[in-house]
């Protein structure tokens, strides 16, 4: 018995002080607020947002409420994340493959990829690519022109569009005045998430593909070797259809980094959800419920894209037992 | 070339794995039709010896031919070479993201060049040779250990081999599966296919070799007859091997 409460009271002791410390920091925070004549509640997401978002996917002027400048923030994160774990992982396929090549160069260029992307922080990386982007091109007037309509300035990189007004043509980018006017301009700030976000999730995933392959017993590439199956065709034949399954779980978990860092550009002023956030919550000053707001959002991402991942992976699970 | 050319030749094949050397000089000629059975005691090269010959292992020295071809590091005549030869394995391997039937068509197909539909035709027909016509559309994790074997015979069978590379087919299995795998394989020789089979079933190679390989560290120790072989073998290793897989 005595023995029974010297395990359970210093365990409800630090309850107590987790609970009493919790109580009084929302305790204080309600008080604090409320003298400086905040109002708390959800009703700011109805007033006029009264800022300007550079990009976005749904229509928004500075006219609109904050409720629908979180939309946009949240649409372009949602833009970011998708495109992210699409390139990500066909970049985490190839450099994981070129990891076990049987080319020495390619084998050592792949693993020196890997380690020395992973061992930087990403916020680093994301400055080094917006950077690049920013001020080592060349301002519109010298803009370097990659093929017909695609111009990369320091602007961003245009791209032509197709436009079916008054019958189908190319809406093709050219140079008004200081910038370029038609087709879409993909912007510094965006660009460098997209391939900061890539680059960096990239080499993570590379590492999970290797551990995949080499997961998947060896007597499966020497039957399709034997079978007179070219080393390509048993790769993408036999082997990586059977990695995928061993693949899949902890490409989750890399699926949701790749979706939370997205936050990171704050930094760099590409206006997906945390920078709409935080001007939210520096315009209004109702940082507790904007936070929330965000963190739930975030973790209803995460949720889903698990969810989805885990449905796939129930159904490449195999018939019968394994082997 | 003719007909009386050997179907697969060795001459002096060496093979080390680091420091220890895993054949020292292996030679070795079977002819068309003809049905080799090596055998010997386990880490003395036989596996290896029969991998290099459709180069899942590489030799160092000495020359391999199949049917004329030699094997090099060119890996145009290396395919060609696993294009006409079949092996079966001691895990099976077959593909269990498969059904047995696409584990049949895959390398028609893919490497061959077959129609889908011929492909599943000549499948069904090797299914039924090996009498499991009824697993077709099963994945290989729902057969037991000698459907699965079987599976895996006609799995070579389907690329038309000139000959078929048994590594040990029968240790993997239970012993009540292990009849209709040998079963499978007596029809085999039956239809002139050229084999060559390393197995400890004393009874296969009586009933079915032309020739018994006997192998020990690394070389071909003895090559005879089966009634030459089981009766008087000559070496001492080979009666020690057999007094101890034979003595009870």
């Amino acid at each position: 018995m005595t023995a029974k409460l010297r395990i359970l009271l210093p365990q409800l002791l630090v309850l107590a002080i987790v609970v009493g410390l919790g109580a009084y920091l929302i305790h204080n925070t309600l008080d604090n607020l409320a003298r400086q004549g905040v109002a708390t509640g959800f009703a700011y997401l109805d007033r006029e947002a009264a800022f300007e978002i550079g990009e976005k996917l749904i229509p928004y002027t500075s006219a609109d409420s904050y409720g629908r400048a979180l939309l946009v923030g949240l649409a372009n994160t949602l833009e970011v994340g998708v495109l992210g774990c699409i390139l990500a992982t066909i970049l985490g396929l190839i450099v994981g493959v070129a990891r076990m090549s049987r080319n020495w160069l390619i084998r050592h260029i792949a693993a020196l990829y890997i380690q020395a992307i992973r061992n930087v922080p990403l916020l680093l990386q994301l400055f080094v690519w917006w950077d690049l982007f920013r001020v080592s091109a060349p301002p519109p007037r010298q803009a370097w022109q990659i093929m017909p309509g695609f111009f990369l300035s320091n602007r961003g990189l245009t791209i032509p569009l197709p436009s079916f007004e008054g019958g189908f043509h190319w809406d093709i980018p050219h140079l008004a005045g200081f910038n370029f006017a038609g087709g879409h301009i993909v912007t510094p700030e965006f660009a460098a998430l997209l391939i900061g976000l890539v680059i960096y999730t990239a080499a993570f995933i590379a590492e999970i593909v290797r551990a995949g392959i080499e997961g998947v017993s060896k007597g499966q590439t020497e039957a399709a070797l034997a079978l007179g199956l070219k080393p390509r065709q048993a790769l993408f034949l036999i082997v990586l259809p059977q990695a995928r399954r061993i693949i899949l779980p902890p490409l989750i978990t890399d699926y949701q980094a790749l979706i939370k860092n997205s936050s990171l550009a704050v930094a760099i002023g590409f206006p997906e959800l945390m920078a709409i956030t935080n001007t939210t919550l520096n315009n209004t000053g109702q940082a507790i419920e904007a936070i929330s707001l965000m963190m739930i959002i975030y973790l209803g991402l995460s949720l889903i894209t698990s969810a989805l991942l885990n449905w796939y992976n129930a159904r490449l699970a195999l018939k019968g037992m394994a082997r | 070339m003719t007909g009386t050319d050997p179907m697969i030749s060795l001459s002096n094949v060496e093979k080390r794995y680091g420091a220890f050397q895993v054949l020292k000089g292996v030679s070795l000629e079977v002819a068309r039709g003809e049905k080799v059975v090596v055998c010997g005691p386990s880490g003395s090269g036989k596996s290896t010896m029969i991998r290099c010959i459709n180069r899942l292992e590489r030799h160092e020295a000495g020359r391999i031919t199949v049917d004329g071809i030699e094997l090099t590091d060119d890996p145009k005549q290396i395919e060609a070479i696993r294009r006409d030869v079949g092996m079966v394995f001691q895990q099976f391997n077959l593909f269990p993201h498969l059904t047995v039937l696409q584990n049949l068509t895959l390398a028609p197909v893919k490497v061959r060049g077959m129609k889908e539909r011929d492909a599943r035709d000549l499948a069904m027909q090797l299914l039924e040779t090996v009498r499991i016509p009824e697993q077709a559309d099963k994945y290989p994790g729902q057969l037991s250990g000698g459907q699965q074997q079987r599976v895996a015979i006609a799995r070579a069978l389907a690329m038309k081999p000139k000959a078929m590379l048994f590594d040990e087919p029968t240790s993997a299995l239970d012993p009540e599966m292990i009849k209709e795998v040998l079963d499978a394989m007596v029809a085999l020789a039956g239809q002139g296919m050229t084999m060559i089979v390393v197995t400890h079933e004393m009874g296969f190679a009586r009933q079915v070799a032309d020739k018994i390989v006997f192998m020990d560290q690394g070389q071909i120790v003895e090559e005879a007859t089966p009634t030459d072989f089981f009766s008087k073998p000559k070496s001492e290793r080979a009666q020690l091997f057999l007094s101890n897989i034979l003595g009870h």
